[in-house]
């Protein structure tokens, strides 16, 4: 390799506080240092780092197109059909209070969710449960803002670099932290990808992750037959708007009072002293509803009673 | 030096449904005991471990690991039909649930595949978003991490005689290739060793060659290939 030892490191970050760092240092967002960092580390050039992303892109929006037009049901018939119906709604049902980009986000991510569920091609970012939320909100603001490609790939590495840095001070793991871990995340890179699109500061981009981040503690994963659809699916397109709200806050200047890194060891803490039984495993919580366990009778699984 | 997450890792994998740990990680550590194994299985068992043994039905892990074992890529659609493409090619396999202990990660998997006298078992774990550890090999610990890198590992064992391993780096560097890292595992008199290379790929046909003209070693396999997200 042609690189001097040194170069290996320097768009390196394990925390919000180095990237904010690196942003100063180098006058870049932190989709640019993010993009930097992985061309970087994988040895590949900035524009076919680029690429790849568009790539990614390109799958997640094949499965957001096919998922808004579908109407078929998953096996258990728990979901399916509900993002085509959001979809309908934006011409159909007049009273609705959302505008188009609340209401898009959600058909949106209920698509992928859906896609998903039916042993679609989906991109698992950050997780499959929680993926519906950087497609909802990204896709449908870039649409709103008309954002070109750049802006969008742009908020794409952003949302990236503040997964990684939950993935590395926490975990993404809802086996080991619950559905903070998938969908809290989610929301919170979401947030962050957002606040990046609309040009805000990074450390706007930081606020908007660490309040959504915080709203979502200690959500527990329960679904229903351990199938990542009930609660999961819709748990992704209300976490659309969470997102976009942060994402408000944050640029009319409302500051995260606890910094980014600090919410994602409280993160760590909280998934440390989570029972096991709301952390995938479908035994408690929905999962044990008189619901849920129709579901893991039809599943061949065993009956948890619920411990009340 | 880069063992870092990889951006991709956060927004990938590109996968099938319906659970990035439960289908997408489990398909990868099955990708993973196949390429340790080397042999085309006839028979492989499955040891569902935690959160794998309670929910593997509903997030497809049984198909996806087994799928992995047939080296599907996760995002390959095939994954859905894994059982009938199993019993066309004639392996036969089982799933279990068994608790393996309370230091593993809740979503692990131990595999054992057979073909004839051959036999190895490797433990996994499917740590989030895709991302794997294989922790164990026959009876090494071992601590190997799924991800995009650019580093490209050979998994070697062999005797406890140092000269062994230190021949086989002198050849490994005979063909340009570095070794940025090695990490040894014990077991008995035997030892594992996990070597990262730089450079370029080792071919399949330098391990082969490899594994031929050294003596005292058990088997090299090659993870290069693996490295690579789908």
């Amino acid at each position: 390799m042609a690189e001097s030892p040194n170069s290996m490191n320097n768009f390196e970050f394990h925390t919000a506080e180095q990237i904010l760092k690196l942003c100063h240092k180098h006058k870049l967002f932190i989709g640019e240092i993010a993009k930097r960092y992985e061309a970087e580390r994988s040895g590949k050039s900035v524009p076919a780092t680029r690429n790849k992303m568009k790539q990614t892109r390109n799958v997640m929006y094949e499965a957001v197109k096919k998922g808004i037009h579908s109407t078929q049901k998953s096996k258990m018939g728990m979901v399916g059909g509900d993002a085509h119906k959001m979809h309908l709604a934006l011409k159909k049902i007049p009273e609705m209070i959302g505008n188009k980009v609340t209401i898009r986000a959600m058909s949106y991510a209920i698509a992928v969710g859906e896609q998903n569920a039916g042993m679609g091609r989906i991109v698992a970012f950050p997780t499959a449960g929680g993926a519906g939320v950087i497609p909802g909100v990204l896709f449908s603001c870039a649409e709103h803002f008309k954002a070109g490609k750049r802006k969008l790939l742009n908020g794409m590495f952003c949302a990236s670099a503040v997964g990684l840095i939950i993935a590395e001070g926490a975990t993404l793991s809802a086996a080991k932290g619950g559905c903070q871990a998938e969908v809290g995340a989610g929301v919170a890179m979401a947030a962050a990808g957002l606040t990046e699109m609309r040009d805000g500061t990074p450390e706007q981009c930081f606020h908007a992750a660490a309040m959504s981040l915080k709203s979502y503690l200690g959500l527990a994963c329960d679904p229903l037959g351990g199938l990542v659809e009930v609660p999961c699916i819709k748990r992704n397109a209300l976490g659309c708007m969470v997102a976009i709200g942060a994402s408000d806050l944050a640029i009319a200047g409302v500051k995260s009072f606890i910094p980014f890194d600090e919410v994602v060891l409280a993160m760590r803490n909280i998934a440390k002293i989570m029972s096991p039984k709301i952390r995938e495993t479908a035994l408690g919580g929905l999962a044990v509803t008189a619901t849920g366990n129709m579901i893991k009778k039809k599943l061949g699984m065993k009956i948890t009673p619920m411990d009340l | 030096m880069s063992t870092n997450l990889s951006i991709f890792d956060i927004a990938g994998p590109i996968m099938v449904g319906p659970s990035s740990s439960h289908t997408a990680g489990a398909c990868k550590i099955g990708q993973f005991a196949r390429a340790l194994f080397h042999h085309t299985p006839k028979k492989v068992t499955f040891y569902l471990h935690g959160s794998f043994g309670e929910v593997y039905k509903g997030h497809a892990t049984d198909l996806a690991l087994l799928a992995g074992v047939m080296k599907f890529k996760t995002s390959d659609p095939k994954i859905k039909n894994a059982f009938e493409i199993a019993k066309e090619k004639h392996l036969n396999y089982k799933f279990l649930t068994r608790d393996l202990g309370e230091k593993y990660h809740p979503n692990t998997v131990k595999i054992v595949l057979e073909k004839g006298k051959e036999k190895m078992s490797v433990i996994g774990s499917s740590v989030g978003g895709g991302m794997i550890e294989i922790v164990k090999i026959d009876d090494f610990e071992v601590y190997l991490k799924g991800t995009a890198g650019k580093y490209l590992s050979l998994v070697v064992c062999h005797d406890e005689n140092p000269k062994v391993l230190k021949d086989l780096e002198r050849k490994i560097n005979k063909l340009g290739i570095k070794i940025a890292e090695t990490v040894q595992s014990h077991y008995k008199d035997e030892r594992l060793s996990v070597l990262s290379l730089e450079g370029r790929r080792i071919t399949l046909e330098e391990v082969m060659e490899l594994e031929k003209n050294s003596i005292g070693i058990d088997f090299i396999r090659s993870l290069s290939k693996l490295q690579q997200t789908a």
